[in-house]
């Protein structure tokens, strides 16, 4: 199996919207690799012909060809009250007008 | 002492009016003051609610009403279950502020029995670990001994059933987060059957393998619980409509005839040898009473923590994306732009561990990676599986230790991630198959900590398990033994 190298823990990082010092991903590096390292035990399996497995009830009907095999839990097609908008906003951290605020992203100059 | 009690004795005293649900509420509140300074198990205590919960159970027990088994009856939530207008922290800075607006589907069943809510519970954060130390917060103390870790990631749930700090509790259990917790505190611990019970509200860890489940002093306790939680939910389209019986009626004190599978690859040189002792003790406890033992062979056991090791990350990896610091939650001030903000809120707000299964869920499910890692687990799990669908042809409940080893000291295995991960061997395998398993109290190590049975049954087969941990727990006193705690040079039991 492939491993990890310190560029690979810079572009997962980013991938996954993480940032780390220099120090830290050397450590993530080292710890990363040697866990990948034991999961390679699973290239002792042949598993050419072996199906896989995401949900453990596959008799339940699979929703529109996906693979996620969950069951089809069909509901009527209506409109219902949702939880209150402040309720909801009372989490966020910056709230305004009614929406949730965040760092502008659309430049005003164009 | 009232706080000792198991529910269903305290429900049979609420019943008679020889007590009131006030009088519990403060019994569990005076000691919670006593001990839960040096077992820390809650994040968040809520007695002002537990109180209003309390006098309306006795309004009801006083108007003479047939109320349910678990009516005034002190339970503590793991801090994953969302309860409404109670702060919900997974154990995460990251969560540190958050009030659900809504409650789990598990706490509104709850609530329609009329249970007392004494507070929220320590894990590890996101329910990612073996021993709750990954918690933001603080350190919970096994209660057998306090230099030792409860187990985890439901380590507070677990510890404040065995510090009788709560009369039962509710945790979760992705790879064993019920079950060895359990173990390691001397409680039952049941992780009921995947679609079993509504993970609606249960915030997503590894959503093919998060299942809500109990913690109870004993057997009755379990199936009471079950009662009330289990149930198919339009709100989670993973939960399994399929009929629930009443647990209770599996409470029957016979296994003659029962078959019951010794799996060998769980009994490897790495086991404990006390706690190999303890569990072949109980099986011939259980062989002495009439069921049939036999040795089974789960030849792909060995292969489950790897392939847990994969799929848990990556789907952890897609379901924590959330926490971006938009909608709920920490979010870190100025930034730069946009994607700055989501980098900074995330590398700030989560833990370490939270961040290495992000980065190793990432890494599998990316460009290149995702076949040679994501996929293969899953197909390894196709094989894990199908070790469980051949022996249940054969057996009617697996018996295995719940934990290679007794609890272990605070801060052994912190350094070591991979050796904090093979603390789950016993209990992922299960994970995989999504399989009902119960772990029960089976005897003390010399140093007195506790030992637990793990007992799994095929998919929808709770009744056996319960059924089987019944009887054991009828013929043996290990469930009746309380920890003393030395407290300031004190014994509190």
């Amino acid at each position: 199996m492939p491993t990890i190298t310190t560029e690979g823990v810079r572009h997962v990082a980013n991938l996954a919207r993480l940032e780390f010092n220099d120090e830290e991903t050397e450590h993530f590096t080292e710890q990363l690799a040697r866990i990948l390292d034991y999961i390679g035990k699973l290239n002792e399996l042949d598993t050419d012909d072996v199906p896989p497995t995401s949900h453990i009830h596959p008799h339940q009907v699979v929703i529109m060809g996906s693979q996620t095999g969950a069951s089809h839990v069909a509901k009527p097609d209506v409109v219902k009250p949702s939880y209150p908008r402040e309720e909801v906003l009372a989490n966020a951290p910056e709230p305004e007008e009614g929406y949730f605020g965040v760092p502008r992203v659309v430049d005003r100059s164009h | 002492m009232l706080y000792e009690l198991t529910a269903h004795a305290l429900h049979e005293k609420l019943k008679a009016r020889e007590i009131t649900a006030v009088a519990l509420v403060e019994s569990l509140y005076a000691r919670i003051d006593a001990v839960e300074p040096h077992v820390k198990g809650y994040l968040t205590l809520t007695k002002d609610l537990a109180l209003e919960q309390a006098h309306a159970a006795d309004t009801g027990f006083q108007k003479g009403e047939d109320l349910p088994p678990l009516a005034g009856i002190p339970i503590a939530i793991k801090d994953v279950i969302c309860t409404k207008g109670v702060r919900t922290t997974c154990a995460s800075k990251i969560l540190e502020t958050f009030v659900p607006p809504y409650d789990a589907t598990v706490m509104r069943k709850l609530h329609e029995q009329g249970v007392v809510v004494l507070g929220k519970t320590n894990m590890d954060e996101f329910a990612m670990g073996s021993s709750t130390e990954n918690s933001a917060y603080q350190i919970t103390h096994n209660p057998w001994n306090l230099d030792t870790i409860p187990g985890g990631s439901s380590g507070g749930s677990a510890a404040v059933v065995a510090a009788d700090t709560a009369i039962c509790s509710l945790g979760s259990d992705t790879g064993g987060s019920i079950r060895q917790p359990a173990a390691l505190c001397g409680v039952v611990g049941m992780k009921p059957t995947y679609g079993r019970v509504s993970r609606y509200g249960l915030v997503a860890f590894a959503s093919s393998l998060d299942q809500i489940g109990p913690f109870t002093k004993d057997v009755t306790d379990c199936a009471l619980l079950l009662n009330a939680i289990c149930g198919s939910d339009a709100m989670d389209a993973t939960s399994v409509d399929v009929p629930v019986p009443d647990f209770t009626q599996s409470l029957i004190n016979d296994v003659e005839g029962m078959k019951i599978g010794i799996p060998k690859e769980y009994f490897t040189p790495a086991l404990d040898t006390e706690v190999a002792d303890r569990v072949h003790t109980a099986i011939a406890v259980l062989e002495q009473l009439g069921a049939t033992v036999e040795e089974i062979s789960l030849p792909y056991t060995e292969y489950a923590i790897a392939t847990y090791y994969i799929i848990a990350p990556a789907e952890a990896s897609a379901n924590l994306a959330r926490y971006d610091g938009v909608r709920y939650g920490y979010r870190q001030e100025n930034p730069e732009d946009l994607i700055n903000m989501y980098k900074k809120t995330r590398s700030k707000g989560f833990g370490e561990e939270v961040k290495r299964r992000i980065m190793l869920g990432t890494f599998a499910l990316s460009a290149g990676y995702q076949d040679a890692y994501y996929k293969k687990a899953q197909k390894a799990r196709t094989l894990i599986k199908s070790d469980f669908d051949a022996a249940f042809e054969q057996v009617d409940v697996i018996a295995t230790p719940t934990s290679p080893t007794p609890a272990f000291k605070i801060g052994e295995r912190t350094a070591d991630p991979l050796q904090m991960y093979l603390c789950d061997v016993m209990t992922t395998p299960a994970s995989h198959a999504g399989l009902p398993g119960i772990s029960v109290p089976c005897g003390l190590v010399q140093n007195g900590l506790p030992v637990g049975l793990q007992l799994l049954g095929a998919p929808f087969a709770e009744e056996k398990v319960l059924r089987v941990a019944y009887t054991f727990e009828q013929n043996t006193d290990h469930h009746l033994q309380k920890p003393q705690m030395h407290v300031n040079g004190a014994t509190s039991s």
